[in-house]
Order: structure tokens, then sequence, then C-alpha cells
């Protein structure tokens, strides 16, 4: 009597979008992640490609042709499309060169930090106690310290280099990392999947990058994107004040220095320059701020 | 001699916990003192309010937290010489909230299969076959496999974390409130669900809740616990027919069934609420006891134990 | 007959990436003054929603409409917001469910509470402070003047949801929305506070909606039960009727499901619905509880089901008649 039950709804089949396709229309529907991303694969296309893009060699000299207007002023020509700086040196090369000392440079500090500071803040916020307590010293006390003057002073003792300025940014900028990932890490510390994983006898490593790495990856990929902005901005910085890249090394932030003592005749020397630069940071920015929203909509409103 | 499966000595579990700036730490006894033994194949129920320990007990018993003094007895061996690993295949939680022990980030295949890759139990293609397996036992459709925690209702997230606790098939499960986020019609289907899984497997439950018709319906003992004690302990028809303590008495009086004839109960247990940093003097819970006398606010009571009832009261009913 | 509340066809729509969710389908009651409503139903019935379109305080992506919406004669469909926010707190109040989250930490008890009147009432500080006081004394908590000057997290659960019964009558509002108020309870705490709610509004003779999901407490404290599935209602009839003989197969199922002390054999099975609630999204076929009640035949995928009405204040939606044979809900159990 009692015949297997047809459960289909009383409703018309509809089929849920599955988090994947609703991250996927997030992405397409977010305008500052997909100008961020445009600009930024534009870059890093560039820079991968300045050999071939480049018309000249960037370090070759050519007095006889210094400081020749880009193209938009009435005597330039298209051998120099951006004209040349105060070495004869092509202007464009130099700024496809420079993509790449810019992208570099924000990677590996990008990197060196996030390795330094997720696996404080992971270690602080998941173990807490003695732990917790040391780390917190050692956040505070680097907040404390001014990175420009920090990174000048070592640079001076040191001398300045590119692999130089990577390692005293990734050692400098760990900050925010560490703070983050250990909020983070507390706040799903005694979620109750994590006891579920710790019932079934994981060992701690198992249950930090198993269980816990997957939740606070977004978190990680959002600060790690801020970082490289911020570790663009200071080498070019550091390279500006002379402490940095060391000439004829095409970074952004030496042509601006370079550029400087011919600002009133030839600004276009420090806007080119000074304008990529903040494109740059830009697109990395909203790109982080876009992840965010993307993959934690909930936060919005 | 029934050698009981699972026994608790004499548990204790103290936090510390800061006063402020200026404050000495003062200690929450969070469990003060448990004792019980569970036999295998029996369901023990344990029921309490919020703040009574039920739910650090669950934690001391799983070998999430330490106790403090105590011990935890299995078949006769300690718990804290067994390695870790032995422990965890012996004794399995189910949680409360279905929507918090699932991993948001790991599909349904992944989270059941976790127990079996941690103890590295067969290869990967029988590691699938057994969670298919479990997956028919618990009623899931074999689709929801690769879906992800989100996608699924509460009640088939209950029975994901039901089929993960019981893959490595333990002998002990704890459940804690494991149907009181779910809805009515929901939960009924869990409970059968778990009734027929004890049958079938023969497994051992401590069940607990602060719902005591479900208590009633699963459990063949019941102990009652308020502020870190078991007040009173016995096997179910007996308690909820005949309870000696006041707060059993005032928890089943409690009860609200589906009954209009009846009007709202008077529990006469006055508005002072039990603060388990700061105590009360003697007996405990004294300050909200209908019967309480000069003796309760200085003197703890002892536990009282016979024919196989305990109760810890100076003026139990009998 | 006036009615304090009266509400006809009140249809909700939330927009949802798959479509359109309706999520409450044109339902329709009323409340008077000193009666006890009961929204009974299950998550995702939609009687939170009800609440919050009563108060017109939907989330953005909800659209709203209602044939008759009327509270103390006034038509709400036409109030603006401002005119909404003046009678809220002042003459319908909600208690809601979470007293951790629906008190603000930052601010003192009696802040909030002279707060609450002092919005919508010309008195003095000195006189909302007076009634803050009186109010503590009435729902119980001793020493109420200086409990005033506690903080939220100073107070229990139980304490904090008298706190906000009291917020709740600064103003002697007409009629009390009360969300799932001693859910978050303990058991012993849950007694006393219905119980309290139900003296205040003997004595303010107040009109009451009691939103849960608990049978046993609708059929302690109400009057007329009103019970929801998937946004409908299918069943409403007085208190004693509902539980004495319940018309609906889900109203039937949902009494079956709930252990009791004494009834259920310990060991067996509880009665269960089978299935889950599905997502009212596209057009209704047929009974909307269809595909969970053993009880359906073919006419029930067919036709549009619509309320039936016994009499005056009892009605049920379903095509079996009233005097069908029972059904033994503990025989089929099967889940999915």
């Amino acid at each position: 009597m009692n015949s297997k039950k047809d459960f289909s709804s009383p409703f018309p089949a509809i089929t849920f979008p599955t988090p994947g396709q609703m991250m996927w229309r997030r992405t397409t529907h977010h305008w500052g992640f997909l100008l961020g991303a445009g600009i930024l694969v534009v870059i890093l296309v560039v820079a991968l490609l300045a050999p071939y893009l480049a018309p000249c060699d960037p370090y070759h000299q050519d007095l006889a042709h210094r400081l020749i207007n880009p193209i938009w002023h009435a005597d330039g020509t298209w051998s120099h499309p951006l004209g040349t700086d105060g070495l004869g040196r092509d202007y464009l090369s130099r700024l496809l060169y420079g993509a790449r000392i810019s992208l570099l440079i924000g990677f590996a500090a990008m990197s060196i930090s996030a390795v330094i500071g997720a696996s404080m803040g992971v270690a602080a916020g998941y173990f807490g106690g003695r732990v917790d307590v040391v780390v917190s010293f050692l956040i505070t006390t680097r907040l404390a310290l001014p990175v420009i003057l920090v990174a000048l002073a070592v640079v001076a003792l040191v001398g300045g280099s590119l692999p130089m300025v990577i390692t005293v940014l990734g050692l400098l900028i760990w900050d925010r990392f560490a703070v983050v990932m250990r909020s983070t890490t507390q706040q799903l510390r005694s979620a109750d999947y994590i006891y579920a994983a710790k019932a079934t006898g994981c060992s701690t490593m198992r249950i930090i990058f198993g269980e816990l790495l997957p939740n606070i990856l977004n978190n990680l990929i959002v600060v790690a994107t801020l970082e490289m902005a911020r570790a663009i901005l200071l080498e070019a910085a550091l390279s500006f004040l002379g402490m940095g890249v060391q000439p004829p090394l095409p970074s952004w932030g030496l042509m601006i220095s370079e550029g400087k003592e011919f600002m009133f005749f030839t600004p276009w020397l420090i806007v080119i320059p000074g304008t990529v630069l903040f494109m740059l940071v830009l697109a990395i920015n909203l790109l982080g701020d876009g992840i965010r929203d993307i993959t934690a909509p909930e936060g919005r409103s | 001699m029934n050698e009981a499966l699972l026994e608790i000595k004499n548990i204790r579990k103290e936090y510390r916990i800061s006063g402020g700036l200026f404050q000495r730490r003062r200690s929450l006894r969070a469990v003060n003192g448990v004792s019980f033994a569970v036999d295998k194949g029996s369901v023990l129920g344990l029921v309490g309010e919020s703040g009574c320990g039920k739910s650090t007990l669950a934690k001391i018993m799983l070998g999430l937290e330490t106790a403090s003094e105590g011990k935890i007895l299995l078949e006769g061996q300690d718990v804290s010489s067994l390695p870790c690993r032995q422990r965890t295949r012996r004794i399995q939680p189910v949680f409360q909230d279905p929507y918090a022990s699932l991993n948001p980030r790991k599909s349904i295949q992944a989270i059941i299969s976790l127990p079996l890759q941690v103890h590295k139990v067969g290869t990967t293609a029988e590691q699938n076959v057994q969670v298919e397996k479990i997956m028919d036992l618990m009623g899931l459709p074999r689709r929801v496999r690769y879906n992800y925690p989100n996608q699924l209702s509460g009640g088939q997230r209950q029975r994901v974390a039901i089929a993960r606790a019981l893959i490595m098939k333990p002998e002990i499960v704890i459940c804690d409130e494991p149907t009181s986020a779910l809805d009515v019609s929901v939960q009924s289907q869990i409970l059968n669900l778990l009734i027929d899984l004890r049958r079938e497997l023969g497994l051992t439950y401590i069940l607990i809740s602060h719902d005591l018709a479900v208590v009633e319906h699963l459990a063949s003992r019941v102990a009652v616990m308020y502020l870190g004690r078991i007040v009173e302990e016995a096997p179910t028809e007996v308690l909820f027919k005949k309870p000696r303590h006041p707060y059993t008495t005032a928890l089943l009086t409690s009860v609200l069934t589906p009954d209009p004839e009846l009007r709202l109960p008077e529990t006469h247990l006055g508005v002072a609420y039990p603060n388990p940093i700061e105590p009360p003097s003697g007996c405990t819970f004294h300050p909200r006891c209908p019967k309480v006398a000069e003796r309760c606010k200085v003197e703890s009571p002892q536990p009282v134990v016979n024919d196989g009832r305990m109760v810890e009261c100076h003026f139990p009913n009998y | 007959m006036s009615y304090l509340l009266e509400v006809k066809d009140l249809q909700v729509d939330l927009a949802i990436p798959a479509g359109t969710l309706n999520a409450v389908r044109k339902i329709s009651f009323s409340v008077s003054r000193g009666e006890t409503l009961a929204l009974v139903g299950e998550s995702g019935c939609g009687k939170s929603l009800t609440a919050m379109a009563i108060m017109n305080l939907l989330p953005r992506q909800a659209r709203c409409q209602a044939a008759v919406l009327s509270f103390e004669g006034d038509d709400l469909r036409s109030f603006s917001q401002k005119q909404m926010a003046d009678i809220r707190g002042r003459k319908m109040a909600m208690i809601f469910q979470e007293p951790m989250t629906s008190l603000n930490p930052c601010y003192t008890i009696g802040n909030q509470l002279e707060e609450a009147q002092l919005r919508h009432q010309k008195v003095s500080r000195q006189e909302a402070r007076d009634r803050a006081v009186y109010l503590l004394e009435k729902v119980g908590i001793t020493a109420a003047g200086s409990r005033l000057k506690q903080y939220p997290h100073q107070l229990s659960g139980g304490l904090r949801q008298r706190v906000m019964i009291s917020m709740a009558l600064m103003c002697a509002p007409a009629l009390i929305i009360a969300d799932e108020p001693t859910t978050a309870l303990d058991v012993t705490i849950q007694a006393q506070i219905l119980s309290l709610l139900a003296s205040l509004q003997q004595e303010f003779n107040m009109g009451m909606i009691m939103i849960t999901h608990d049978l046993g407490v609708v059929s302690r404290v109400a009057d007329q039960v009103v019970v929801m599935y998937c946004g409908q209602i299918i069943e409403s009839a007085p208190t004693r009727e509902l539980f004495a003989r319940p018309l609906h197969p889900y109203t039937q199922g949902l009494l079956a499901c709930i252990p009791i002390p004494g009834r259920s054999k310990r060991g067996q099975h509880l009665g269960s619905i089978p299935g889950t609630v599905p997502t009212p999204v596209g057009r209704l076929q047929g009974c909307i509880f269809r595909n969970r009640c053993p009880l359906a035949v073919e006419a029930c995928a067919e036709q549009t089901v619509n309320l039936q009405e016994i009499h005056a204040r009892r009605s049920y939606r379903c095509l079996l008649s009233p005097d069908r044979a029972g059904y033994n809900w503990l025989e089929h159990d099967e889940y999915e």
C-alpha cells in the first residue's frame, strides 16, 4: 500500500547556480576587478615581452640625441616614441624594462614577507598563549619602525642593489600579513569543523594546511596584492632617494629621480614614469579589493 | 561483572579567567567532579542548561580538552595512555551545528573520507567505495559527493557529519545536541536514523541535550548536570516518573508538551541566575531551590546511591 | 468588527540568482487587542518575513504587496518611511530572538530603555527613567534602579530578554510581535518569560503575534494558530481545535514528529515527514505539500488548492475532506 513516494517538487525544476558559477558571475560583473586585472595583465605582458617590444637597448646612451621630446611634441620622432632622457637613452625602452623591475621587486618582496608574516600570524592565532605573546610583541616592534628609514639605513651600510632591495623590503613589510592572518585564524580556530578534524585524529600540521588554510586563503591573497603594491611604491621611493636600485637599471623610481633635474623644461621625464607607476599600483589595489569582494560577498551588504 | 565500556572518574576542569587589569585571576570550574559509567550498547543522556558544563565534558571525552583532574577509562584502560589515533578511532563526535561542523571549502567526499585518510585506511579506490557505502547508509544521494556544504540542507549536512563520525566504525559516539539546530520534521528523521544506526552497528551513545523529550526517547539512563556536577542519575523511566532532585523536577515541569488544556507551568525557581565564576556556597542550587533550608547554604550535599540511582541533595523527593 | 491588525493577501517576493523567490504567498490573518496569534512553521516558511513586512523592515531586495494591511484602521501601505518609524516602537513593538545581539553593547540598559521612549514621546528624561524602573520591576528584575547602569554583557540571557520585553513596552504599544522570543533561552527560563508575556499582554490589553516553530509553546499561549508551510497558510484554527483535531496532513505530521515524554515508545521510530521543504521558485503546480504528503492523490498535482473554510476562524488548504480517516504517521517513515 505504501508505494515509494515520488519526491519530485511541486515547483518546476530549477537549477541553482553552483558556488563556482556564482563566483564567476560576481567576477565578471565587478568593474574594479576587471579593470585592475586588465591593466595588470597588460603591464605583465609588456614586461615579459619587453625585449621584443622595446625599440632600442635601454642602456644604450646616445649623447647626440639627448632630451628629445616625445611623439606628441612638434619635433618628436617615431624612432623614439617617448623621447630620450638626459643620457640619450630611449625612454620607451627604459619604461618597458622598468616594468620588469617593478613587478619583480613587488612580487619577490611580497612573497618573502608573505611567508614570514603568514607563518607568524597563523602560529599566533592558532596556538595562542606564549606564541601569541611573542608574535604580538614582534609585530608591535616592527610597527614602531619607520620602514623607509630602516631601509635607507640598511642600504647605506650594505650598498644598494636589486637583490638587496628585495631582501630588505621582504624582511620589513610582513606586518600586515601577520596581523590579518592572526585575527582570521583566531576567528576560525574554534569552529566546529576544526574540532571535528581534531577529533578525527588529524595532526596539527594537517589541520593548519588542510582545514584552516583553504578558509584563510582569500584573506591572504587580498593582503598579498595590497602588499605588492606597497612594495612597488617603497622601491620607487628608495630608488628615488638613491638608496634602492642603482643606475643604470631602468627602475621607474630611478627614472623619476634622474628626471627631476629637468623637471621644469621637460616635465614628461617625470610624468611618464609617474603615471605608469600610479596605474600599476592602482590596478593592483583594484584587483585586491575586487578579490575580497568576490570571495567574501557577505562582507559587503 | 559487566565492565562498563566507558568510565569517567572524578573529572574536573578549571579555566583561569583574568579578572581585568587590577584584579587577580579567578578560576571557572566548568566541570567540578563528574563521574559516571556507560555500558556497551546503551545510551546515556546528559541533560542540563547553559553553563552546566556538558559541552566541556564532551570535549574532554573526545580529547579536545585535557581535564585538570580525573581519569577516563575505555574498557578499563586509561585513555591518556592510549595513542591519540587509537582513541579517535573508538570515540567520535557529532556536533550541534551542521552549518559549522563541515569545512565550507571542502567537498562532501573530502569531508567524509578525511578519517580514512588520517588513519591511512586502504587505497583511494577503496576509500571511495567506503564513502559510497556510508552515504547509502545515511540516505544521502550519491550525486552530492562533489557538492559543497553550502549546497546542502541542514538535515543533509547533519547526515554528512554522522557519516564522517561513523566511517571508522567507532564504538562510542558523543552526540552534542545533534538535532537542536534542525527543524522539527528534520529532527525526527535524524533521530530515527540515530536509533537505526545504533541497532545496526552496535553503537554506544552519549547524548547531550537540553531537550528532555529527545533524551527520554533515546536514552536508557539519564544524568542531570547543574553547574559542573551531576545532581541526579537514574534509568530513564524512573527519572521521568519520580525525579528526586528539585532541579530535575523543575526541568521536567518546564517541558512544554503540545497540550492546550494545560497552562504555562510554574517552576518555582526564582529569578536568580547561576554564575559559574562565583558559584553559590554549599549546594550550588540553593538560591533557586524551592525547598531550600539553612543546611543547603553551608553544606554541599554528597552523592547518595541506592537501587541504581544517584542523587545529590539534602532533601530529595522519595 | 474592527481588528487591531488586519492582513489580507500579503505577498513578499525576494530576488535571488535563480529567479524570484515567492517567500510569502498571499496570506491573510487578523489580530485583535488582547488576543495572541501564533504563526507556526519551520525554517523557510516565511513567518519572520511576514513580521518584517508588517513593520516595513524588509531587506532591500524584497518586494511586498498586500490587498489589505491595516493597523488600528490606518492603511500601512500608504505610510511613508517617517510615519512607519513613528509607529514602530510606539504603537507596534518587536521582540527578537537573540537577546545577545538585539541590545547595543556600547550603551547601558537605562540608556537604551530611555531612548525607546524619548524617541517617540515628549517626556522628560526623568519620566522616562521612572517608567524604565517601573517596567523592569514589572518584568521581575530586582534592584531595577542599579540595573539601569549596567551594560548588556553583564546580564544573563534570560535577564536580557526581560530587558528587551520592557524596552518593547516603554511606549505601551498596541501590538507586540515576538519572533521566537524564547528559542535562545534555557528551558527553565522559557516558561517564566512566556508567563510574563502573557500576563503583561492581559494587563496592557495588547495584541500579540507570536512567531515560533515550537508547537508546545503555541499550545500554551496562543488563542489562534496559523500554520505556514513554504510561504502559504495551510491551516488556521483556534488552539484547542487545532490540537484536538488537526486537519491538514502537514499539521498532523508535525504533531506526530514531536517526541513527547510518555507518549513515544523508547527505541522506536518517531513519526516523520518524508522529504524536504521545496524552494518556492517558479509557478506552483497543485498542492504545495504534495511531494511529502502520504495521503496525496492525482488531483493534488493538478488542481490549485484554496483555503477551505470550516467556520469563521477555522480553515485549511487541502483537497481531502475533513472527515477522512486518520493516518498513522508512525508506520510510514521513509526519509530521503
